[in-house]
């Protein structure tokens, strides 16, 4: 395999105008701390070889219920079942810390996060995560018109959004300063055309864009916009601005790690539709905490921590042939550190972790049945925390929560000390860079092969458009590598059936994971959580069937 | 003769000459996108400016028709000159003039002049002495060099080590030392009697540039001065603003990032009102918090109550409390307050110190600057001021400063709705600053308030309140009627929008 050198990375990366930028900083970066991090990829990758078999089983467990997976999805289903007064379960996790990509870091006072660090404040039509939000404090209470009032501490604090575009920072995240008449023009009637979308509602109240997805109605003229790419969709109405089109390809790189060229128009439509209140301009109120989503991780493991086990390498999963209520499966694997295979017998099993984990350690994984055309497909990513000795002096429109650059392949940086209230002094700050599909020049292998020296260049030469003497504040960089990131809603793949089926149970195996909806949101882990919870409840207990129907008294 | 000089030396006069043209162009283009923002304007204007004067300066050229090499290193000394103190001229005159533009694009019209004269009056001396085609071809490639290297020098090298002003004059220096080495290199063109004159004025415009590139860190602080509007005695910049005292009509000044926070001749009025309505509605006040007030003016007044035993200063800026306890002047117009062993001061965010548990206070005293930034605003939200609930018991009271209600209305009755919005009685009051004009402040409790329960007498060596003046300032003139605009919430910021739209033109506030 061949090495490639920094330049190459860089003009690769970030776009070949950077190297000037590059070029006049080469100064090696001594003081600069800092390591590489990522998911444990060799412990996961022993699930790759084929035909993997445990040599024994050194220790059996009974319990009613297994989850595999301790991400937001695994973790609410968890919470489900505790609140719903079942706690004989046993919550599985690969890694040594709970929430997946909504995982969260801290170093000395400081809190960030390494993957997922926002939600928007949820429609009223959302009960359930309403519901969890009370609990959790965040949501205090409700307004008349239902909607619900967040804690002014979680909301994000102002100024929320700025770009660096033509040299200066300026205030929101579409770059007015360089549009001309006709791309506001264009922007308007895009906005225009989103509000239509999202006031429509169905004979029931539903609306076609909705979160969950699973809460919205079943349109098929808004279906069918799933077979054209967001810039198709773009194109069919002649917007052709490009500064529109750069806005609407960031909020697509931004919610999926995809082109605009490679997201399907209904998923896009979906990110800018489902946040619009009905009949109202305002997009709903962004919630955040210095951790990111890491804050709902911590709430969640704390409610059932008695409950989890970390470090447990799920190796096999053997579902039962026959269905029925005291049938039971076989759940074996390797407890990481203390290097003993466990194998746990449970009545059912919630397999929280991706579908690409599934095909390989589900045995007879429906029934070897898979529909290869419309495959589930994940993204690259990679995201840095950049801790800095103090912040930039600069002109413009001052720091932000997040902060976008206008030319760059990056999504630029969140400032996880904002939420906190801290304007001054030591600050860290969250970089995320999408690899778009499969990288067209880089291979994954490749991409692992890179060392931390040469993604630190990469990270400070993105930052140095804006900010040129930033290297001199910097102290300290961890760089995290997510190999399977986000499920890509790239054209065609949200209605199709491959999706839609994947959510069915297989035997006496349960799924729930954001991957199911195709798009990766805390609001549909949240979800899948909880209706897979409901489907293994309403199986044990007999009770009647209470999962999906909208819970408006929870 | 001439032609015996080597010929590299002087294309290197064409290449500096290029480079110092198109570096005085790109100072201006500079200088106006960071004075009146808007850079593609502000670099169209320049450069459209600069070129057409260039075409009137080569037309001009046919109008020299004697001594030519005389009038060429005249025209080097004249844009010595004019380019070399380009930036700090117009850094000095931008807090002056009202005609900034035109006096800027005015500069780049005359430098671009004297540039387009340059070269054709080069080729026309060199001409008699060199082939001509290889002549036009040397010397326009020699300036196109140089064009090229002035234009990736002066972002990555000069402007980012050298900063503009000093550029402006070292380029300046640059071209007065072509003008100088032209009077060798063009000696046997030159009559002797202006020889010597020519070296003469070369070395007076070389000793005056040098003289401003020695003194360009006080050019800068002359520029700072002329904006604050006084001398300035002490200036240190902290981590956090730039801190400055200026002297003007028998008394001081302090500055916070131009910001005016006091003038020595008026602060009783402003502190006097800040802090005594609270102050003798209390019954025996102890423990008294102060947030801002770093100069330690609003504690002198809370230490005239015998019954106060603690008070805790919270101020951002060690600097600035370091200041008001030891720089001289301070200290006598603080009477040493914070020196006092009843005080404390803490040097934190009070945003960030608000969520440590303390003992409840009796009075709270809140001097924080105007809210002209997020950093600012934020301690004028529901969520600080409904933390600040912890930090009190129900009879407390709290008396803040609210800005100008003539200038920012929307913005002073935005902070007496957030006050209310959060849980808090509030009474609206001002006083007369001559410095600031009329100020508002408000008096704010958790429970009901009746002003004329008076518990403590007013201190008797106060200058501008007394008994019966102090109920006057609750009784608000008829310019200053109530407005129900926007709450201050840390996710909008409604207040720093309506202070930077009400106090746009002001320079004056605390």
């Amino acid at each position: 395999m061949a090495t490639m050198n920094r330049r190459d990375l860089i003009g690769s990366l970030l776009g070949g105008t950077t190297l000037a930028i590059y070029g006049c900083s080469r100064s090696e970066n001594v003081k600069i701390q800092g390591s590489l991090l990522g998911p444990d990829v060799q412990t996961g990758h022993r699930l790759r070889d084929q035909g993997f078999i445990p040599p024994r089983i050194d220790q059996w467990r009974e319990v009613s219920v297994v989850i595999v997976g301790g991400g937001i999805a695994g973790l609410s289903a968890a919470w489900r079942l505790k609140r719903s007064g079942f706690e004989e379960f046993q919550l599985l996790e690969l890694e040594s810390t709970m929430g997946g990509t909504s995982r969260c870091d801290s170093s000395g006072s400081f809190r960030y996060p390494w993957g997922a660090h926002y939600m928007t404040t949820p429609l009223p039509t959302n009960q359930n995560l309403i519901g969890f939000l009370k609990e959790m404090g965040i949501i205090v209470g409700v307004a008349q018109d239902g909607t619900p009032i967040v804690a002014e501490e979680y909301l994000c604090r102002e100024p929320e959004e700025r770009i660096f575009v033509d040299g200066q920072w300026h205030e929101g995240l579409f770059p007015e300063a360089i549009a001309k008449e006709r791309d506001l023009k264009q922007f308007a009637e895009f906005n225009q055309e989103i509000k239509i979308w999202a006031s429509k509602k169905d004979a029931l109240g539903k609306r076609p864009f909705d979160l969950p997805i699973a809460n919205g109605s079943e349109d098929e003229q808004a279906q069918s916009l799933d077979r054209l790419s967001m810039l198709d969709w773009l194109t069919s109405h002649g917007w052709d601005s490009p500064i529109l089109r750069w806005y609407v390809d960031y909020a697509c790189r931004d919610d999926y790690g995809l082109t605009i060229d490679q997201t399907s128009a209904w998923a896009g439509i979906l990110y800018f539709a489902a946040r619009l209140k009905h009949q109202e301009d305002s997009t709903q109120d962004v919630i955040t905490w210095p951790s990111g989503n890491g804050q709902v991780v911590e709430y969640l493991s704390d409610q059932v921590k008695e409950n989890l086990r970390s470090r447990f390498l799920v190796a096999k999963i053997r579902p039962c042939d026959q269905i029925t209520r005291d049938a039971s499966c076989e759940v074996v694997g390797l407890d990481v550190d203390g290097q003993t295979w466990v194998g746990y017998r449970a009545k059912r099993i919630i397999f929280a972790a991706p579908q690409f984990v599934a095909q390989r350690v589900i045995e007879g994984f429906r029934n070897g049945v898979s529909d290869s055309s419309m495959p589930f497909r994940y993204s690259w990513w990679l995201v840095a925390n950049v801790h800095l000795s103090d912040r930039p002096i600069e002109m413009g429109f001052p720091l932000s929560w997040d902060n976008v650059f206008y030319d760059s392949k990056s999504l630029g940086y969140v400032v996880s000390t904002h939420q906190s209230g801290i304007d001054h002094g030591p600050c860290v700050w969250t970089w995320y860079y999408p690899f778009a599909d499969t990288h067209p020049t880089f291979t994954r292998e490749q991409l692992l092969n890179i060392p931390w020296s040469d993604w630190v260049e990469v990270v400070l030469t993105d930052l140095q458009r804006a900010h040129p003497k930033i290297r001199d504040l910097v102290t300290k960089i961890d760089i995290f590598r997510w190999g399977h990131a986000m499920v890509q809603p790239y054209t065609g793949f949200l209605w199709s059936k491959t999706r839609i089926d994947a959510s069915k149970p297989d035997r006496n195996v349960h799924f729930a994971n954001t991957d199911l909806s195709g798009v990766a949101l805390l609001e549909e882990a949240f979800y899948h959580g909880l209706r897979a919870a409901d489907e293994v409840l309403d199986a044990l207990t007999h009770r009647p069937h209470t999962h999906l129907r909208s819970e408006t008294q929870d | 003769m001439l032609n015996r000089a080597p010929l590299f030396l002087l294309y290197l006069n064409v290449l500096v000459i290029a480079v110092c043209g198109l570096i005085y162009e790109l100072l201006a283009g500079t200088i106006a996108s960071y004075m009146l923002g808007d850079s593609v304007t502000q670099f169209s204007l320049v450069i459209g400016t600069y070129l057409s004067a260039m075409g009137v300066g080569a037309w001009l050229s046919r109008y020299i028709e004697r001594n030519l090499a005389q009038s060429f290193v005249e025209i080097e000394l004249a844009l010595a000159f004019l380019g070399g103190f380009s930036a700090p001229v117009l850094f000095l005159a931008f807090p002056f003039v009202e005609w900034f533009r035109p006096l800027l694009l005015g500069m780049v019209f005359a430098v671009g002049v004297f540039v387009g004269l340059e070269l054709p009056l080069l080729m026309r001396i060199l001409k008699e002495h060199l082939d001509f085609s290889d002549l036009v071809s040397n010397v326009l490639a020699f300036d196109y060099v140089g064009a090229l290297i002035a234009s990736i020098l002066f972002p990555l090298i000069f402007v980012p080590y050298l900063g503009l002003v000093r550029t402006s004059l070292v380029f300046g220096i640059l071209n007065a030392c072509v003008g100088l080495w032209s009077t060798f290199l063009l000696r046997p063109l030159l009559r002797p009697h202006h020889l010597w004159s020519l070296r003469l004025r070369s070395l007076m415009v070389l000793g005056l540039l040098i003289a401003g590139f020695l003194q360009a860190e006080k050019l800068t602080k002359l520029g700072e001065e002329s904006s604050l509007g006084g001398k300035i005695v002490h200036a240190v910049s902290s981590p956090y603003q730039r801190i400055a005292f200026t002297s003007k009509r028998g008394g001081f000044q302090l500055f916070l990032n131009g910001h005016l926070q006091f003038n020595s001749t008026d602060e009783y009025r402003y502190h006097e009102a800040l802090v005594h309505p609270a102050m003798i509605g209390l019954d025996a006040p102890q423990r008294v918090l102060v947030m801002g007030g770093g100069d330690g003016l609003a504690v002198r007044e809370i230490l005239k109550y015998p019954s106060v035993r603690e008070i805790v200063l919270v101020d951002l800026d060690p600097a600035v409390t370091d200041l008001s306890k030891s720089f001289p002047p301070l200290l006598a117009l603080n009477k040493s307050s914070l020196l006092d062993e009843r005080v404390c001061v803490i040097n934190q965010d009070a945003f960030v110190w608000i969520n440590q548990a303390t003992e409840p206070f009796d009075a709270v005293i809140i001097d924080f600057p105007d809210p002209g930034s997020f950093s600012i605003g934020k301690l004028y939200t529901t969520h600080f001021f409904r933390k600040l609930r912890n930090k009190i018991h129900t009879k407390s009271l709290i008396s803040i400063q609210c800005t100008s209600p003539l200038v920012a209305p929307r913005s002073y009755w935005c902070i007496i709705r957030t006050l209310e919005e959060a849980g808090y009685q509030v009474k609206p009051f001002h006083a007369s600053v001559p410095t600031f004009g009329v100020w508002g402040y408000a008096l704010a409790c958790q429970s009901e308030m009746t002003l004329d329960e008076r518990r403590l007498p007013v201190p008797s060596d106060l200058r501008f309140l007394n008994t019966n003046n102090l109920s006057n300032l609750f009784t608000l003139p008829q310019d200053i009627r109530p407005l129900s605009p926007e709450i201050n919430r840390l996710d909008n910021q409604a207040l720093v929008r309506y202070y930077d739209e009400e106090w746009h033109g002001y320079d004056e506030s605390p």
